[in-house]
């Protein structure tokens, strides 16, 4: 029997991944992707609790939050593109230039 | 039988959630997230979400991955170097991970995360796509209509962001 445990273990450990990924790497596209990993947990976490609660407004969260972290990746990597136009890196530290 | 299926996911999820942020190449990395990204689908599979799943499938693997991989492409990252791969950053970066995985620990086994004893019934559950649609139509339509707002201005905005200035020809 499954319980509300075992999914959260597993979207706390896929959280973990991804927090590490953001902060210990330097390519931002593996920061982005380690955001995906990140909004994955969170979405695991929703739809196991509208699953063990029996309500289903949890599994409609998951639905906005795909959109949304969809909308997120598109503008996040146009960003990234003109970015790397700009300053032809694609390091997170070297991305300095704001700085005063 | 369920829980065989769960630890397979599980462990092919977090194996792969490993591989993302440890391979040396962008494309890799990305191919792993997919893989990472179907597990998280056949986890939704076994809430009895199949509409989730699928909407995971389309959007996630089907959309925003071919976006990184397009992204990989035209950034041209090669392969890195184990010293390239991490940030100066990441001592401190660990010791928060670990204090970060020790809190969540104690939070997770000290049985306070409980939900009241499920009401659900697999009756219910089976008709739950049905439930979902019906809930967007209704009560959640000015959310539905904002995220599709949202969206055209994702759209427009990744459009204007990367449009190059057209060099002005006499």
């Amino acid at each position: 029997m499954l319980t509300l445990t075992h999914f959260l273990i597993l979207s706390f450990l896929l959280f973990l991944i991804g927090v590490a990924g953001v902060l210990i790497r330097r390519n931002i596209l593996i920061v982005l992707m380690s955001l995906e990993l990140i909004f994955n947990a969170v979405n695991i976490v929703l739809a196991a609790f509208s699953y063990y609660t029996g309500n289903l407004n949890g599994t409609i969260f998951v639905v906005f939050n795909i959109t949304v972290a969809a909308a997120e990746v598109a503008i996040g990597l146009a960003i990234l593109v003109c970015v790397y136009r700009r300053s032809q890196t694609v390091y997170v530290d070297e991305m300095d230039e704001m700085r005063g | 039988m369920e829980q065989v299926f769960f630890y397979i996911f599980a462990v092919v999820a977090v194996a792969s959630a490993i591989a993302v942020i440890t391979a040396r190449s962008a494309v890799h990395s990305a191919f792993f997230l997919v893989i990472c990204l179907l597990q998280v689908a056949a986890v939704f599979v076994l809430l009895r979400f199949p509409f989730l799943a699928a909407v995971q499938v389309f959007i996630y693997v089907g959309a925003v991955m071919v976006l990184f991989l397009f992204a990989v492409m035209v950034l041209d990252v090669g392969r890195e170097t184990f010293g390239e791969r991490l940030h100066s950053q990441s001592i401190p970066a660990v010791l928060t991970l670990a204090v970060l995985f020790v809190m969540m620990g104690l939070l997770m086994f000290s049985g306070k995360v409980t939900v009241p004893g499920g009401p659900y019934s697999e009756a219910a559950l089976a008709r739950n796509t049905e439930i979902i649609g019906r809930a967007l139509y209704t009560k959640y339509i000015y959310p539905f209509e904002v995220v599709s707002v949202l969206l055209l201005i994702a759209l427009i905005g990744a459009v204007a962001l990367v449009m190059r200035e057209r060099v002005k020809v006499k």
